[in-house]
């Protein structure tokens, strides 16, 4: 076990190393530099940049250098823990993104412990009671579940809740807390708002979550183990419970591999729509604004977490299967 | 799975009767006569049997089926030109089609008055019944051509008068008083083809890398695994969003659509190869590929006449699935304004008008498009569903 795990971190290094190469890649990409955009910015408002501070400003930066070059002085950084400065907002990224990281990390935690806390006893009605009229509301359910964009729910719901209640239902926090440092109160008003981004997030993999639980659960019903089970006078409730439930949620451990790095990564439309103080609305103004080292460090820290949300996968199925555990050692 | 040839030829016990036979004699002649009809039946009318039974993927294809008809003629269904853009004609409210006219059938839709308020600005709509535009279905609109081809005016519907074409508004006007009805017959025309094209590039990349990959094995299996296993663990939505960031803010409507699909199919790629190299992997130790080598056909032969058809059924119904995705990611692009841009028009770029809470709340029908969204989506995933379960015809 603890070679595998060990085999897993190992590997982590080597994707850092190629995903860095791709977004450097990435941000890279579009015409013309930050500094460009930087200097039609400062045109815009009026004032403008002499040759002489242009030239500064890009040994400074670096941009006089070939793009390997720049790669190797940008990962050099990122492993010191420098994420640069931010040309939009003027301050470090580090700060930046730290302040709506844990909004980001806590917004997926809740979407997926409200996805498992719905989809597994669901899961597990729809098996026992199969073809019952429960059964096949949930299954109608699941199917325009999965088939709704998360950002299409958050619109519909946005306007009902606006025209039928004239509710306002962005962002995470009501106004008088937004701008001020954590406090319980503000944590209390957090927990106010979380929870319909959480449902609006969670819904699609609640849909799917269910669906599987309940052809895992189906499939095991069948196994000769319940007749004997049931010839031996173990109450129904006892019979599914101890046995086949757990038999069935064994393999949705593999779930998670790609469940969280979609709630990180899905949360993105969402955030944008809803107002949400995460990393995902920052992504998308850096990429629009070509601030290339914000837009690079929010990708860097999406591709670790995706990283992460696989090896916690990963680990979790080794865990619950020692099949798995044994072939790999 | 994986023997569907062999058993192509001869099928085990599978028709025969259940329950106990009334008379015997005739019950067993009804009982070849039926096993006689699936034994000789082929693989593909094995698999529509089993499809057609499940009504909702039935449903779901009728469905689809209609959207096609959209995509290939968007013209013949709308009713104005969608560019056409009149600031003094914005956010018109849907006009209800009325049926009857004094007892008659003869529909007809209200007129619509609007009044500038004096404080907000705003021009307020107001229903004029009294002032009734008739419409007739499968009639004169303006002059397009159909499939870019025959030069035709039929419409969908259009109205009565000559003089009023272009002034129904089905399902009302936007921010720019454009016809929403019409924006949205071309919006599914570019929605649905973004997802199919790009479904088709990642099935031909799919077949080619994961045949090379399951077929040879060795270091090209190795080499195409882990670029999958790579792509598979990125970041979906920042890659792509970074990704059609990059796409240059000069081209042209045409070159962002083929450089979106191919995004799309960048990563769309990556499931099917895994799904073909499996089989690939299973075929490779079957007798009938065996006989094939050893009669001497060549490589391309037996992958092509051989292995292929014996999951072409399975590569459907996994692109079927694949499409609503690839609609649900450009949808997403394009609404949060790094897909395809005006004057593209999909489904995405007619979100993107609903956007703010403000104008939603004053307009809801902007939000009509994302029900078409989930509408496709629904539809496509059951049919592929359906597929899926019928794909194999031998499985119980």
């Amino acid at each position: 076990m603890l070679r595998y795990i060990l085999q897993r971190l190992l590997l982590i290094p080597v994707l850092l190393v190629m995903f860095s190469v791709m977004v450097f890649a990435l941000v890279q990409a579009p015409p013309g530099d930050f500094l460009t955009s930087y200097i039609a910015t400062l045109a815009s408002s009026g004032s403008s940049l002499e040759k002489e501070e242009i030239e500064m400003l890009k040994q400074q930066y670096g941009l006089d250098q070939p793009v390997h070059i720049q790669y190797l002085r940008w990962a050099e950084n990122l492993l010191r823990g420098n994420l640069g400065l931010s040309l939009e907002y003027q301050r470090p990224n580090a700060e930046l993104i730290g302040e709506r990281l844990g909004l980001t990390l806590i917004l997926a935690l809740f979407a997926f412990i409200f996805t498992w806390i719905i989809a597994i006893p669901i899961g597990i009605y729809s098996a026992t009671h199969r073809n019952s009229l429960l059964d096949y509301l949930f299954t109608v359910i699941n199917y325009i579940g999965v088939a709704t964009p998360n950002f299409i729910l958050a619109l519909i719901l946005m306007w009902g809740a606006y025209s039928y209640f004239d509710l306002s239902i962005t962002g995470l926090f009501s106004r008088e807390f937004e701008q001020v440092p954590w406090s319980f109160a503000r944590v209390i008003d957090l927990l106010k708002h979380i929870w319909l981004p959480m449902i609006i997030i969670g819904v699609a993999g609640t849909a799917r979550l269910t669906r599987v639980m309940r052809a895992n659960l189906l499939d095991e019903l069948n196994k000769p183990y319940m007749i004997s089970g049931r010839a031996r006078g173990l109450s129904e409730w006892q019979l599914v419970m101890k046995y086949p439930v757990r038999m069935a949620i064994n393999p949705l451990a593999s779930t998670i591999g790609w469940y969280l790095p979609e709630l990180f990564s899905g949360s993105l439309i969402v955030a944008t729509v809803m107002n949400l103080q995460n990393i995902g609305p920052l992504l998308l103004r850096s990429l629009i604004n070509q601030d290339m080292y914000l837009a690079g460090s929010i990708l860097m820290i999406y591709c670790f977490l995706a990283i992460i949300g696989t090896l916690l996968s990963d680990i979790l199925l080794a865990w619950v299967d020692p099949r798995i555990r044994m072939e790999k050692s | 799975m994986a023997g569907f040839s062999q058993k192509d030829t001869h099928n085990p016990d599978k028709s025969a009767p259940s329950e106990n036979p009334q008379s015997p004699a005739e019950e067993l002649s009804l009982a070849t006569q039926a096993e006689k009809r699936i034994s000789v039946a082929s693989n593909w009318t094995l698999v529509w049997w089993r499809f057609r039974k499940n009504k909702l993927a039935v449903t779901s294809m009728v469905v689809l089926f209609f959207l096609f008809i959209v995509v290939l003629a968007p013209d013949f269904f709308a009713t104005a030109d969608p560019e056409q853009t009149d600031a003094r004609l914005a956010f018109i409210p849907i006009q209800s089609i009325h049926w009857l006219d004094e007892g008659h059938l003869k529909p007809w839709v209200p007129g619509i008055a609007g009044e500038r308020d004096q404080v907000t600005l705003k021009m307020i709509w107001t229903v004029d019944e009294t002032q009734k535009i008739y419409i007739q279905f499968f009639s004169s609109g303006y002059p397009y051509k159909l499939l870019n081809l025959i030069e035709t005016d039929l419409h969908l519907v259009s109205t009565v008068d000559p003089e009023n074409i272009g002034k129904i508004y089905l399902l009302g006007t936007d921010r720019l008083g454009r016809d929403q009805w019409s924006r949205l017959a071309y919006a599914t025309r570019i929605s649905m083809t973004i997802g199919m094209i790009s479904v088709i590039l990642s099935v031909i990349l799919g077949l080619l890398l994961g045949g090379i990959s399951g077929y040879f094995g060795g270091w090209p299996d190795m080499i195409i695994q882990r670029v999958i296993e790579l792509l598979q663990s990125l970041p979906t939505i920042p890659i792509w969003l970074a990704l059609t960031a990059a796409l240059p803010r000069t081209w042209s409507p045409e070159k962002v659509f083929f450089a979106i699909t191919i995004i799309l199919a960048l990563r769309g790629w990556t499931t099917l190869a895994r799904e073909v190299r499996g089989r690939f992997l299973s075929l490779r130790e079957e007798d009938f590929v065996l006989a094939a080598e050893l009669a001497g056909c060549n490589r391309a032969r037996i992958i092509l006449v051989h292995m292929i058809p014996t999951f072409t059924s399975h590569i459907i119904a996994t692109s079927t699935l694949a499409i609503p995705v690839m609609i649900v990611t450009e949808t997403s692009l394009s609404f949060l304004g790094l897909g395809l841009r005006p004057p593209a028009i999909s489904w995405g770029v007619m979100l993107q008008e609903a956007q703010n809470i403000q104008t939603l709340a004053l307009a809801s029908w902007l939000l009509i498009p994302g029900l078409f969204v989930i509408l496709a989506v629904l539809a496509f995933n059951l049919v592929g569903d359906g597929l899926r379960d019928a794909a194999d015809p031998y499985s119980s």
